[in-house]
């Protein structure tokens, strides 16, 4: 419940500065702006349109979910896992390169890009469990390396005119996630895939594996104190490393489920190492470090991300929704001080009504 | 060859400024992700006085006016860090990885609402500065000297003494390595923490404009700082957090960064064929590795990342 209140007072504060910024920059549209931001789809004034743009939404949410499991699966055991971002890079290189290189099926590619994450972050863990190497640093060293060598690969998969590679639909159709008519339901959008059903599924996995499981248990453990669990037999190195394997592999499959539906390119003169895994950070914290609570807030970041895109582009630029949602990952920053001065608030208020109830009743017995 | 030097010696520069900076920062006990951030918005401050200075300023002007701008955006921008930090007792990691999308974010729309509301037409978030940086070239037979090089070696001395030979330097360290004893003998944890994160922002902040005037003459800044923050805190870590080692440290990086940027100019390299891609990754790949054979007697501060809380034993 406080976690709740926290994450809904980042959100509030977040969308509160946005708005001031949008002020400082151009005072006359600033309302209807930071309203676009938050409609998103809702902007359309069709039923029809409001249900593909809600589907595109939810298209690019899985990623993020997926990316904000593998940060929330590392965070538990202790790990900070910011090499999501790099993961999620060489996911989406393998998936891709796979499907275009080889022409192999879409269930090869979603496995591929799993595999590729799952060693990325195993790459950290060894290096954190065997030669105590941070894994912030090993990781953020991994993200760019993963970047430069995805985008040397996928140039062999690019169009020649273009810096993008080839779309799936025209090279390997075969390579696209099944959509088992789920795209009909959202006016025909053929970009919503069985990944958004299949990221939920695997939330809901995170979620009993960490809390219901001896493996999960063992993981908590080995995060709360790494002497005590080794002292209780557990192999914490073992454990260091599955952790950053699983959560690599979380994030790998994220970068499948959005490349795999064909709904973006992968352009390979990026320089910069895509924002899907830092925002996967933001979504992490603001679910509150619970899988179920990271379904939620992903499909909030993105639908603010979505909208920023739908700004007046004369007045302000899309990248305003990347400063609400870095504001929030900052904010998150504090949760646990709101946490802590709102149970302390709730606990004076508690003990104030008990001592008044007190007080009525030892007046009553005066009376008596 | 002489073109490889010069790109060496300045991107050391931008890479022992930064280090030292977060050098600062880890010995008060703070781990200072956001370096990135800060060299965004130090370059940002830079770029801005630069272009908006009337034309036929004296260099000198400039060069100081440009170099005192970055320094105080990036330090108003530490701040962001040490509030959090140190006040608040926030996760210091996600904090700083917050600072790098918001500072990246922040100048990206400062910018671009700049430039389209100069001329509608113009969205793009890039700033030009060429006569602002010639202020700082001085051409010696071939060789362009960047009076930022000399400003690094000037940090480094001073960092050194600062660091080692006064008491407020001792201080900070005491506070990065046990912080409740230094609070015994009466040094205010606290402030010496805020200090330490605020010379990290002048320093960080004085990086940022460093690296972007180092090659180039206009800057966008969508591309914030290209994960020069990251390589600087490998460098810190490299240098075991020591001011000298720092400096040898930042000249190796250095050295494989410029690398990537003329290895054209080399028969033999430009004859291997490889693609740029290549020489890009170098400097991570090289700091991962050194990483994996230097952790194990790591010298980092013991207390850092961990928030000070007064009351805990």
């Amino acid at each position: 419940m406080q976690s709740l209140l926290a994450s809904l007072l980042c959100i509030l504060l977040g969308l509160l500065i946005g708005y001031i910024v949008l002020l400082l920059i151009n005072p006359a549209g600033a309302w209807e702006a930071i309203c676009t931001i938050v409609e998103n789809f809702l902007y359309y004034p069709s039923g029809a349109a409001r249900l593909r743009y809600f589907g595109n939404t939810l298209v690019k949410t899985a990623p993020l979910l997926m990316c904000s499991l593998s940060v929330l699966f590392a965070y538990k055991v202790g790990l900070f896992n910011i090499g999501a971002a790099g993961q999620y890079v060489i996911g989406a290189g393998a998936s891709l390169y796979c499907a275009l290189g080889m022409g192999l099926p879409w269930y090869v590619c979603l496995l591929a890009a799993i595999a590729a994450g799952a060693v990325l972050g195993a790459i950290s863990g060894i290096l954190k469990a065997y030669r105590n190497v941070n894994e912030v640093i090993s990781c953020i060293m991994l993200n760019w390396i993963s970047l430069y060598l995805v985008n040397a690969l996928l140039t062999k998969v690019k169009e020649t005119a273009s810096p993008y590679t080839y779309t799936l639909e025209s090279t390997n159709p075969d390579a696209i996630l099944p959509s088992l008519g789920l795209g009909a339901l959202f006016s025909n959008n053929k970009y919503v895939t069985i990944a958004i059903p299949l990221t939920i599924v695997v939330s809901i996995c995170v979620w009993v594996l960490l809390t219901k499981t001896k493996l999960g248990y063992e993981l908590r453990a080995t995060g709360c104190n790494k002497y005590a669990a080794q002292y209780c037999g557990m192999k914490e190195k073992r454990n260091i490393i599955l952790t950053m394997a699983i959560a690599g592999g979380l994030a790998g499959m994220g970068a499948a489920t959005l490349f795999l539906s064909g709904f973006e390119q992968w352009q390979t003169t990026q320089s910069a190492v895509p924002a899907m895994g830092f925002n996967g950070i933001a979504a992490a914290f603001l679910g509150g470090l619970n899988p179920i609570g990271s379904i939620f807030s992903s499909y909030f970041i993105q639908h603010i991300t979505n909208g920023g895109a739908y700004v007046d582009k004369t007045m302000y630029s899309a990248q305003i929704s990347d400063l609400i949602s870095a504001l929030i990952i900052y904010l998150c920053g504090f949760v646990l001080f709101f946490k802590v001065s709102l149970n302390g608030w709730l606990d004076q208020r508690e003990e104030k009504r008990r001592s008044g109830k007190k007080q009525a009743e030892s007046e009553k017995g005066g009376k008596a | 060859m002489l073109l490889l030097l010069q790109y060496t010696l300045i991107f050391a520069s931008v890479l022992l400024l930064v280090a030292l900076g977060g050098c600062f920062s880890e010995h008060s006990g703070v781990i200072n992700i956001g370096l990135e951030g800060i060299m965004v918005m130090g370059a940002l401050g830079g770029a801005l006085m630069m272009k908006f200075l009337p034309e036929g300023s004296p260099a000198f002007q400039v060069v100081l006016l440009t170099v005192l701008a970055s320094i105080l955006l990036g330090t108003i921008y530490s701040l962001l860090l040490a509030v959090a930090a140190i006040n608040f007792r926030a996760d210091q990691t996600l904090v700083g990885t917050a600072m790098n999308l918001l500072g990246t974010a922040a100048a990206t729309v400062f910018v671009k609402a700049m430039n389209t509301s100069a001329d509608p037409d113009n969205v793009s978030s890039t700033i030009q500065y060429l006569e602002g940086r010639k202020a700082f070239l001085v051409n010696i037979g071939g060789f362009e000297f960047n009076w930022c090089m000399l400003l690094a070696v000037i940090a480094l001395v001073i960092a050194y003494v600062v660091l080692y030979k006064t008491r407020f330097g001792l201080r900070l360290c005491a506070c990065g390595e046990h912080p409740q004893a230094a609070d015994s003998v009466g040094i205010n944890v606290y402030r010496m923490r805020y200090a330490g994160v605020l010379i990290s922002g002048v320093l960080g902040g004085l990086g940022g404009i460093v690296y972007i005037i180092a090659g180039v003459s206009e800057w966008k800044f969508e591309n914030g700082v290209a994960g020069f923050g990251f390589l600087a805190l490998a460098v810190m870590i490299f240098g075991q957090w020591k001011p000298t080692r720092i400096a040898l440290a930042a000249l190796l990086f250095g050295f494989f960064r410029a690398l990537g940027n003329v290895y054209s100019g080399f028969d033999l390299l430009s004859s291997l064929n490889l693609p740029s891609s290549v020489y890009n990754m170098l400097p991570y790949i090289i700091s991962l590795v050194v990483l994996a054979f230097t952790s194990q007697k790591s010298r980092a501060p013991k207390a850092e990342g961990i928030p000070y809380d007064k009351g805990q034993r």
